[in-house]
């Protein structure tokens, strides 16, 4: 397979973009393989991507019940950053920030990566206090963070409403190097990638069943056969406790349904991520210039990738309230998403009780911005049968141990994290 | 949207209602263990299919109601009391089945 190059997007170009090779195999499945990941999204195409890369485990398939990059991955608001408080997530999401950096070189792939910067907005003192203390917490480990005054956020962002009545904007704290990337083009860059290092990508291959023998796996039952296989990694956001199921897991997990927009295209209006510290709401532009934004759960368990109106009012009311220049937008399209929330707001990449069997999952809001560190920090996992120091705290036993990862606070409630 | 039949109130908008989650834990007894504890605090079946749940009508009577609901479709098979025992519905279709369980 060739890399790419402007160099060979020209010589294409001229030749009516007719020479251009399929970026990665269709492969029938082999009757076995030494690590088999189950989930072709993101996460499930970094992991393997990493085994190959990093710990030169390339006797791998991926498995994905539809086209990859078809769940969560091609379904998210596509931000990157790393404004966490706790140490164990900081840590975590800062290496992958740095994967993200170098993510096209690394892959031969225009994931269109772009540090556009991270706006959180507050309107208090009280928020203002918390904003602080967060980007003292990202500054003592290397993260760049800078409090805004009023006169700060108005450069950057002069559409907001600063004077709004309820909820005046004091400041807010920025990470500049947090943005946005192209969502569809991490899964495919990731899964180019895969493959010319050997990866089988097996699409249209649903899992119904994992085998096991004496507490270990020993592969898995699909809709195209029975595959063998003595380490297997799900990475089913969404879907977890459906597949964990199949191997006996009951986890801390409930699946629940999350809705994002984007409105008609627009000259440049937005050219940074800017976060609404008074509702839960955030937004940026794309390249082709809609308006893609998002708020809360739905609050209730559900798989169905739809929302309810009740959800599209209440986000479109906090965007308005930010940015009154909202309210004269036709929104286009609206989707719903399917997310693991676990009960602390913090995702797992850890061994289970069954052995060979490894989990990444609950990922609640934030699993884009993962996707490179958590396959990393998950191929890790699965090669070394231990986890990595970044993922250590990202195990199920902390709920039982009383270990969580609160970064919100919220008590064990998965809707409110 | 969802129209849950409140045993109280008669049919209502879900924007009445609070989610409060899976009604089959059961509290254990206060020397359960922490493994029990664990377990009625945090781990759950959430399945794709009928779910029997709670839903606190916070915006009418204020009473729970407890509510089987599918959760692919979202359809509602039935509602009542919080001390009703809900008879929950046999998956039809096979697509909907959950592997494994």
């Amino acid at each position: 397979m060739t890399r790419y190059s402007a160099f060979g997007l020209l010589t294409k170009a001229l030749g009516g973009h007719a020479g251009w090779s399929r970026a990665w195999r269709d492969p029938e499945p082999r009757p076995a393989y030494d690590v088999i990941i189950i989930g072709g999204g993101g996460h499930g195409l970094a992991s393997a991507y990493y085994l190959a890369k990093e710990h030169g485990i390339t006797n791998v398939a991926v498995l994905e019940k539809g086209p990859i990059g078809l769940g969560n991955t091609g379904r998210n608001t596509t931000i990157v950053r790393s404004n966490y408080l706790m140490p164990e997530n900081n840590h975590f999401y800062e290496w992958s920030l740095k994967l993200w950096e170098g993510l096209e070189q690394d892959l031969n792939f225009n994931v269109m990566m772009s540090q556009r910067g991270v706006l959180n907005l507050f309107h208090s003192d009280a928020q203002k206090h918390a904003a602080a203390r967060r980007g003292n917490s990202m500054r003592l480990i290397g993260v760049d963070a800078e409090l805004l005054d009023r006169d700060g956020v108005r450069a950057m962002a002069p559409m907001l409403d600063f004077d709004n009545a309820r909820f005046p904007v004091m400041g807010g704290l920025l990470q500049r190097r947090g943005g946005t990337a192209r969502h569809d083009a991490v899964a495919w860059g990731f899964a180019r990638a895969a493959d010319r290092l050997g990866v089988d990508i097996i699409q249209h291959c649903e899992v119904t069943g994992i085998r096991r023998e004496g507490g270990r796996v020993t592969g898995v039952e699909t809709t195209r056969g029975p595959i063998a296989a003595g380490k297997i990694g799900m990475a089913v956001a969404g879907n977890t406790s459906r597949v964990a199921a199949m191997a006996g897991l009951r986890l801390p997990i409930e699946s629940h349904v999350l809705q994002a927009f984007v409105t008609e295209g627009l000259k440049p209006l937005v050219d940074t991520v800017v976060t609404f510290g008074a509702g839960h709401f955030y937004i940026s532009q794309s390249d082709k210039g809609g308006l893609v934004f998002g708020g809360d759960l739905d609050g209730y368990n559900s798989y169905a990738q739809r929302g309810t109106l009740q959800m599209v009012e209440h986000v479109f009311a906090a965007g308005v309230a930010m940015m009154p220049c909202l309210s004269r937008l036709r929104v286009l399209r609206q989707w719903g998403g399917v997310m693991d929330m676990t009960m602390d707001g913090s995702p797992l990449i850890c061994r289970t009780p069954v052995e060979g069997l490894y989990l990444n999952g609950g990922w609640c809001y934030g699993g884009f911005k993962a996707t490179p560190g958590s396959g990393w920090c998950f191929a890790h996992t699965i090669a070394n049968d231990a986890p990595h120091r970044l993922n250590a705290a990202m195990t199920i036993e902390r709920f039982r141990d009383g270990h969580l990862m609160d970064e919100r606070g919220a008590g064990p409630w998965p809707w409110a994290q | 949207m969802h129209l849950i039949d409140c045993p109280w109130c008669g049919p209502r908008d879900e924007a009445e209602f609070t989610y409060r989650g899976d009604a089959t834990v059961a509290r254990p007894a206060a020397d359960g263990g922490i493994d029990a504890f664990y377990d009625y605090v945090y781990t759950r079946a959430n399945p794709r299919g009928w779910h029997t749940e709670w839903w606190h009508h916070s915006g009418g009577c204020r009473q729970f109601v407890k509510v089987v609901r599918h959760t692919m479709t979202h359809a509602i098979a039935a509602t009542g009391k919080a001390s009703d025992t809900l008879p929950v519905p046999v998956e039809q279709a096979p697509a909907e089945r959950v592997p494994g369980a």
